[in-house]
């Protein structure tokens, strides 16, 4: 191990393999989520509270239903990047993985949940 | 002389030795937004769930999402989430390689906070 060289050691070893891939998922993500977000705000808002016929009646129409479920999914999707980067530089060991791998699932089973729920609302 | 004092360099100031300025405040508050947020994610996959299921279990999750316990959740999360895309906004600035600049990174910080509140107070008038 004293024979090797930083170079080598660091060889194979860095962020050049992914890092860029994972930034550039955060930035389109990010720029879906500055339309979506303040449209989702006015439109899911005054929906809180309501009585369900009007719920349901508001999200089976094409614009909510298409909105709320392109919001619920970018959000998502930008939370699974954005926590993997929290659990990163805070958890270490296997725990580290075990937390990623956990908040990723739970991303995509909210997604699911989420699409599924409003298209039953819209169908 | 590749192991040559390895272990031993001095450590870059670490956050318990670091004095709070308005950057790396209004920085890890990017973070902490970002991820509270979950909470409020999941109370209104789970409130869409409920309306998808019946008027029965919509009366359950309606009850907890006008609840003042979750009604306080959903105001801070509205905050959040403003606070979130003014310093999401803030990033992409500094991602084409502006703003990096000591005086123009303050007076960002500033906005991104007041824009938060703002935003927050606008957005309760309209909804």
């Amino acid at each position: 191990m004293a024979f090797l060289t930083d170079r080598k050691r660091a060889s194979g070893m860095g962020s050049a393999k992914s890092g860029t891939e994972h930034h550039w998922m955060m930035t389109v993500s990010s720029w879906a989520l500055i339309i979506l977000i303040p449209l989702f705000i006015l439109n899911f808002g005054p929906m809180v509270g309501a009585p369900y016929e009007e719920v349901t009646a508001h999200f089976a129409r094409p614009y909510p239903a298409v909105l709320a479920i392109l919001t619920i999914t970018v959000s998502f999707l930008h939370f699974k990047g954005g926590v993997q980067i929290l659990i990163e530089d805070y958890v270490h060991g296997p725990m580290r993985t075990v937390l990623i791998i956990t908040m990723i699932c739970l991303s995509y089973a909210a997604i699911a949940t989420g699409i599924f729920a409003i298209a039953k609302i819209a169908l | 002389m590749a192991d040559v004092n390895r272990g031993d360099r001095p450590l870059s100031p670490h956050l318990t030795i670091y004095r709070p300025q308005l950057t790396s405040i209004t920085s890890i508050f990017t973070r902490i937004t970002g991820n509270a947020m979950l909470l409020a994610a999941l109370l209104i996959v789970w409130w869409f769930f409920a309306a998808a299921t019946g008027p029965a279990y919509f009366a359950v999750a309606n009850a907890v999402m006008t609840s003042w316990f979750v009604q306080l959740i959903l105001i801070l999360s509205l905050w959040a989430m403003w606070y979130h895309f003014c310093a999401g906004l803030r990033h992409l600035y500094w991602d084409s390689g502006r703003g990096l600049e000591l005086d123009e990174a303050y007076r960002l910080g500033y906005a991104v906070i007041v824009g938060s509140f703002v935003l927050t107070i606008l957005s309760l008038f309209l909804i």
